[in-house]
């Protein structure tokens, strides 16, 4: 009962720490306009070039990171912090010889002779270049604290094998062990079959462990300051593996199904083939917006029943944003789970599917 | 808009820490505790086969104790059954040949009595006629040195000789 009692506290805590997080940035904007809810959501679920944890009399905590930029004359590089804090395009930061202005989390490399930003109607700057940003920004950053955790863990979980003499699992391994057999036994075998599960193994893994450690650190309020699993181009590049695996792992009676289905007509075979290329295309697509739609879309709820309560400007309507958001903070501890197994279950069977026997239909 | 087009530098990061990820975990993670488990489960495997030979092998093993239990009691069976033949036989050999021998022993003896017997009866005639012959002799001698006695003698003599 206390248990419980100190959880539900707990939750309250962490859920207000997830609004304090979020509110504290579009404080300095938007001081006069009052709360936008979308604004500050969107600042949320989108990545930024410093790590933001909280305000603290009006002073913004940061840790600031590093930004890498390409530009016509090569690379340049500084700290975020050079930007103090600045997002609205105002304050100027000269690098070899360039300069660069922050506006709205893009990072622009003014003209010559250029002094400010200019926009145009759609408030896109007119008189700016974008230079190639290969910052490491904050979902960078969260990600390589991330593969840092599934190391220690996963690294020191094979390590128990070694000390026990007999391949007990021990400590960390036996938490590791049953996951591992689960995607063995319930992902891998039934997709991709006895024989092959081997090979992908790894992949299937380690992309599983990645996206659900990264969706977890989404839920955990200061470090979901990052947004990792819920970025398209994380699960777009994760898609791409599997895009890729799949091509390369495809036989010939992966691409015989493709181009030329066996056993249906020709006109049907002619009328197949495009669809069945577009399909490849389609699927790792799928695997990108699933995951990000479910991870984003869980991000804002949370996020916008936060909001009601500065939306309404009443503490009376906070029982029941902390009481819903609560409500969908546990549906989400759940859903990453399945996210992460989801993406893992497609990738394995788009997999069995390319590496699939002639009589396996 | 931002929200649905990846970002170049975030799709590089990724790119690259994904790729790190999956070679150092393969090499330091999945392959120790996949193997591990492998190892395991074929060690557990192998355990439960050899347990199942082994429990065969007991089985025949005890089948074949039985068998040479029963062979081994049959065995000892006939072979007390040998020993009691055996030893009916010896005694039984043994009684008749210790009848036989009384009974010739017996016969030897008899024998040896008969012999004694007539001897002594023998020894005894002899021995009972010198002794007459002494007796004779004496009552004679006795009789003769008494001249009335001698005639008494002739006349008892001679009385008898009436009487026949």
């Amino acid at each position: 009962m206390t248990l419980n009692t100190l959880r539900a506290v707990l939750f309250l805590v962490f859920s207000v720490a997830i609004t304090n997080s979020g509110f504290a940035s579009q404080d300095n904007e938007d001081q006069d306009e009052g709360f936008n809810a979308t604004e500050m959501i969107m600042h949320h679920v989108k990545d930024a070039h410093e790590f933001h944890i909280v305000d603290w009399n009006n002073e913004p905590i940061t840790i600031a990171l590093p930004i890498i930029l390409y530009t016509d004359n090569g690379l340049v590089t500084f700290m975020s912090s050079e930007f103090h804090h600045d997002d609205s395009g105002s304050q100027i930061v000269e690098k070899n010889g360039e300069r660069f202005v922050k506006y709205h989390e893009k990072i622009y490399q003014l003209g010559s002779g250029v002094d400010a930003l200019a926009f145009d109607e759609e408030e896109h700057p007119t008189n700016a270049t974008l230079p190639l940003d290969f910052s490491i920004t904050k979902n960078v950053f969260m990600m390589w604290v991330s593969v840092l955790v599934l190391f220690l863990i996963f690294i020191s979980a094979a390590g128990k094998y070694k000390k026990s003499n007999n391949f007990i699992p021990r400590g960390i391994a036996s938490f590791v062990e049953p996951l591992v057999i689960f995607i063995r036994d319930e992902v891998a075998i039934p997709m991709i079959g006895e024989k092959k599960y081997r090979k992908f193994m790894p992949f299937l893994l380690s992309v599983f462990f990645f996206i659900w450690i990264n969706n977890i650190f989404g839920l955990i309020p200061i470090l979901n300051g990052a947004n990792v699993s819920g970025n398209i181009a994380f699960t777009l590049t994760l898609a791409l593996f599997t895009f890729f695996i799949t091509m390369f792992s495809g036989n010939k009676n992966y691409w015989k199904h493709i181009f030329w289905m066996p056993g249906v007509p020709v006109p049907m075979k002619l009328f197949l083939a495009p669809i069945e290329l577009i399909g490849m295309f389609v699927k790792p697509f799928s695997l990108t917006i699933r995951l990000f739609a479910n991870i984003t879309a869980g991000h804002i709820i949370i996020l916008s029943l936060m909001s009601l309560i500065f939306t309404f400007q009443s503490i009376a309507i906070a029982p029941v944003s902390v009481g819903f958001s609560l409500f969908i903070l546990i549906i989400e501890i759940v859903v990453v789970a399945i996210q992460a197994y989801i993406f893992t279950v497609l990738s394995a069977l788009y997999i069995g599917m390319a590496t699939a026997e002639e009589d396996n239909h | 808009m931002d929200l649905i087009t990846p970002g170049l530098g975030l799709v590089f990061w990724s790119l690259i820490t994904f790729f790190i990820l999956l070679v150092v975990l393969r090499k330091f993670a999945w392959k120790p505790i996949l193997g591990a488990v492998d190892e395991r489960e074929n060690g557990i495997k192998n355990a439960l086969e050899a347990a199942d030979k082994a429990r065969k092998e007991m089985e025949n093993l005890k089948a074949d104790n039985e068998r040479i239990l029963n062979e081994a009691r049959a065995e000892r069976e006939a072979m007390l059954k040998d020993a009691r033949d055996i030893k009916n036989k010896m005694v039984n050999d043994a009684k008749e040949e210790a009848q036989e021998q009384a009974t010739k022993m017996i016969a030897q003896a008899q024998e040896a009595i008969e012999n004694e017997k007539r001897s002594a009866m023998a020894e005894l005639k002899n021995h009972v006629a010198s002794l007459s012959i002494e007796i004779a002799e004496k009552v004679v001698r006795e009789e003769l040195s008494n001249k009335g006695r001698q005639l008494e003698l002739v006349e008892a003599m001679l009385g008898d000789a009436k009487l026949n």
